[in-house]
């Protein structure tokens, strides 16, 4: 194996640090995420770390499960919209025809209405719970998957190998996760750093707008939301998970781009 | 020696490549190579694909392409030594002094320019002629390559012209700011044997007109041996042989050399066809979907159990179209296909898969035939768990048995198609399509992109395969040294309908139509003076006509 760079480094320990904190968040979470343990905005101390919130909980353990919450919706969705994006785009251009006109121009009405005011619209009529949330968040996003899955497999598709598929008479299951899945695998897997950050923004977006997760559930967004009036006062808190936001997103994208040179390098491509 | 016009003395190129998971490293692509050009003589450069006959060919300009650099040596134009001289000097030099002439004129040529523009931009940018002087120039060169409408041609653009004309535009471009020394490379290989000739002719005579020097590199020995005066033989970077063209093609020293030159000589005799064909087309017409012509037009052929029918013809003839026709990849119009005694489904998906493993196809690119995530145990093994149901070791032992039959050991099983050479990844194709134990192979152009004498090892191998498995081959291809070397049968084709259709004995033999003659005459043969026989006989019979 070669050297990991630097800049993968980086982003490989803030991405499995934030994942860590996610997953064990109920054992290092220095308190409960609803409980009460101090004033109003406390500042940073030996016994919490980043200080208290808005109505004095636990800063760190807000920030932990909040983390929990916005990553666990956000691999969710991602998880959703590349099933369902992969798949159905795969299946386009396999079969192409009437079946690929109908399924891509369903694609374009849906992505011609902006994302966020469109998952606006349906959050407001329809009970916010966490399966809707990600449901709505992963389908929209399936369209971009959609996309780029489709236009990688059209070009895969009318290549000998997949000819030679289909003239030994393999079935369009074969040739979607056999043939062509392999070799669209690297360009997706650099698109799902992208989605994922995608989908951490979304839902912090959603939860700072009061549609995403409800209070006194955290997520990164929502506790942007409820400590932003703290910076008129001159009190960091709000910064805090922003500042969480952003390490994450650079960092899955580092990791995404190192992982997205080394399989193309497999293929003798750029080193 | 002091007169000559470019003297390369122990000239060392080498490149930086990036194998996959290791460090870069540098390696020598060219071995310390050195030669003399004289003015007006023209030197052949011949050898395999990596042989390094165009990247000598850029360094006589100072160039080497991306991540090529020349090492060491000299090389001198003109009495001068040209590397390590500045970009400005050799500015001066390129375009004008020596110029290139490219595989692909196609790809060379500025779509978006008119083709006069082209041709006389290096004498206008190097104020050598004035812009009338350089046109005039240009339309006079136009005219001696025998083009049509030498006055307006220019005024075209790329697109607007064939393939083979383009490729004369390009040699008019080399010759019109009047240089020293032409580098050809490979400038007849992209077209049609037909159109071939009429380029080398064009090209001899305006290299004997103009008195200009030329390096002239290509793979087909029988095409250089028609244009030089002098053969070096290269092979990974090393010179095997050096002499005049008639030493080479006639009293070659070293064995390699007399390996190319006796690659086009196998002989086979042709069987006569059985009673009962194993794969038969009636009158088949068909047409791509979404256009409103036919690209086949009543076409019929029958197969032979362990025979070779060739179809032969120019591209765009319907050769490969009729391979997919067969194959139902493009459902005939009208006409059917008839396996053994039974007619198929016109289309892919209305065949059993009986019927589908019957007849296997190899393909010409064998790297894009082949899925690059799949190890060679992968790609050969899949048939015969789809078609016979083989698990374990049962199928490992069929895959070992295969790679055995393909001259290729059970070691290779584990590799990837991209760590395999082009005559071991077309092997592994033959081997993928005799899992399925065909009666029928179809061969598109399965030999036209490797080295002629890895193609040769590969015709020895179908032959081979052919005699003890008794299939028979369709053998798509456009050269007819191979169509001598394998077909029992043979059907030339010429706009989607089929010429002339007989055994190779009545099909190869007088009295021809006029297409086949065509087709047969334009072979590069590999004897001096073939080309000046060749246009000669072709005058007298416009004459006679």
């Amino acid at each position: 194996m070669t050297r990991i760079p630097p800049a993968a480094l980086f982003g490989l320990f803030f991405t499995s640090l934030y994942f860590l904190m996610a997953i064990l968040a109920p054992w290092i979470a220095p308190y409960s995420m609803t409980e009460i343990v101090g004033d109003v905005w406390e500042p940073w101390s030996a016994d919490h770390w980043i200080g208290t919130d808005n109505i004095g909980r636990d800063l760190l353990s807000r920030m932990i499960y909040g983390g929990r919450t916005t990553i666990f919706i956000a691999t969710a969705a991602t998880m959703i919209s590349f099933t369902t994006g992969s798949i159905l785009g795969f299946t386009a251009a396999v079969i192409g025809g009437w079946v690929d006109q109908v399924m891509s121009r369903f694609v374009d009405l849906i992505m011609s209405i902006p994302t966020l005011i469109f998952a606006l619209v349906v959050l407001s009529v329809m009970p916010v719970t966490l399966t809707i949330l990600i449901l709505v968040m992963g389908l929209l996003d399936a369209t971009r998957v959609y996309r780029l899955a489709r236009a990688v497999a059209v070009d895969i598709n009318v290549m000998d190998f997949v000819e030679a598929a289909k003239l030994r008479g393999e079935g369009r299951v074969w040739i979607i996760f056999r043939e062509i899945l392999p070799n669209a695998l690297s360009p997706l897997v650099a698109e799902m750093g992208l989605r994922f950050i995608f989908a951490v923004l979304f839902v912090s977006t959603l939860s700072f707008l009061g549609l995403g997760v409800q209070p006194p559930n955290a997520d990164w967004g929502g506790i942007v939301k409820e400590n932003k009036d703290g910076i008129i006062y001159g009190i960091a808190a709000a910064l805090v998970p922003a500042v969480a936001i952003a390490t994450l997103a650079i960092s899955v994208n580092l990791v995404a781009d190192w992982v997205l040179n080394r399989t193309t390098s497999l293929k003798g491509g750029r080193g | 020696m002091s007169d000559a016009l470019l003297k390369v003395r122990d000239l060392k190129i080498g490149a930086r490549v990036y194998p996959p998971g290791e460090k870069p490293r540098d390696i020598d692509i060219v071995h310390g190579v050195s030669f003399d050009l004289e003015k007006g003589k023209v030197l052949g450069l011949i050898g395999e694909s990596g042989a390094g006959k165009s990247t000598i060919g850029l360094a006589t300009m100072a160039y080497g392409r991306g991540g090529v650099e020349i090492t060491g040596g000299e090389v001198w134009v003109n009495g001068r030594e040209i590397l390590g001289t500045s970009l400005k000097d050799l500015r001066q030099l390129r375009g004008t002094e020596v110029t290139y002439v490219s595989q692909s004129a196609a790809a060379s040529f500025n779509p978006a320019k008119k083709i006069m523009e082209q041709v006389i931009e290096a004498s206008i940018h190097a104020s050598k002629f004035s812009k009338k002087d350089a046109e005039a120039r240009a339309i006079d060169l136009f005219t001696r390559l025998g083009l049509p409408d030498p006055e307006t041609i220019g005024d075209r653009y790329p697109h607007q012209v064939s393939g083979g004309q383009l490729q004369r535009c390009m040699t008019a471009l080399a010759l019109c700011p009047e240089p020293d020394l032409v580098v050809f490379d490979e400038p007849t290989t992209a077209l049609d044997v037909t159109t071939q000739i009429d380029v080398l002719m064009a090209i001899k005579k305006a290299i004997r007109d103009t008195g200009v020097a030329a390096l002239y590199i290509t793979h087909d020995l029988a095409v250089v041996a028609q244009v030089s005066d002098e053969i070096m033989v290269l092979r990974m970077g090393d010179m095997v042989e050096h002499g005049t063209t008639d030493q080479i093609i006639n009293a070659p020293k070293e064995e390699y050399t007399s390996d190319l030159v006796s690659v086009r000589s196998r002989k086979h005799e042709g069987k006569p066809p059985s009673d009962n064909p194993v794969l038969t087309i009636e009158h088949v017409t068909a047409r791509y979907k979404g256009t409103n012509f036919d690209v086949l037009h009543d076409v019929s052929m029958e197969l032979h159990a362990g025979q070779t029918l060739a179809v032969v013809g120019e591209s765009g003839s319907g050769k490969s179209t009729t391979a997919r026709v067969m194959t139902g990849l493009l459902p005939a119009r009208e006409g059917q296909i008839v396996f053994e005694d039974r007619t198929l489904s016109a289309d892919l998906k209305g065949r059993a898969r009986d019927d589908l493993r019957e007849i296997q196809m190899i393909y010409q690119m064998a790297d894009v035939a082949m899925n690059p995530r799949q190890t060679v145990g992968t790609i050969i093994g899949r048939p015969l768990e789809f078609y016979f149901g083989m698990r374990g070791a049962e199928k490992h032992k069929r895959i070992d048995e295969l790679l055995d039959d393909i001259e290729m050991g059970a070691e290779f099983k584990d590799r990837y198609p991209a760590e395999l050479s082009g005559g071991q990844k077309q092997r592994v194709c033959i081997a993928r399509a005799l899992a399925a134990k065909p009666k029928v192979i179809i061969c598109d152009e399965v030999t036209s992109a490797l080295d002629p004498l890895v193609a040769e090892d590969i015709l020895k191998l179908l032959h081979n395969l052919q005699k003890r498995e008794q299939v028979a081959y369709l053998f798509i291809t456009h050269d007819l040294a191979t169509v001598r070397a394998i077909a029992d049968s043979i059907a030339v084709m010429y706009q989607g309908r089929v010429v002339r259709y007989g055994t190779k004995a009545e099909v190869l033999s007088p009295p021809f139509d006029d297409y086949t003659d065509l087709l047969l005459s334009s072979v590069p043969e590999m004897r001096l003076g073939w080309l000046e026989e060749v246009v000669e006989h072709r005058k007298m019979e416009s004459a006679g006509n």
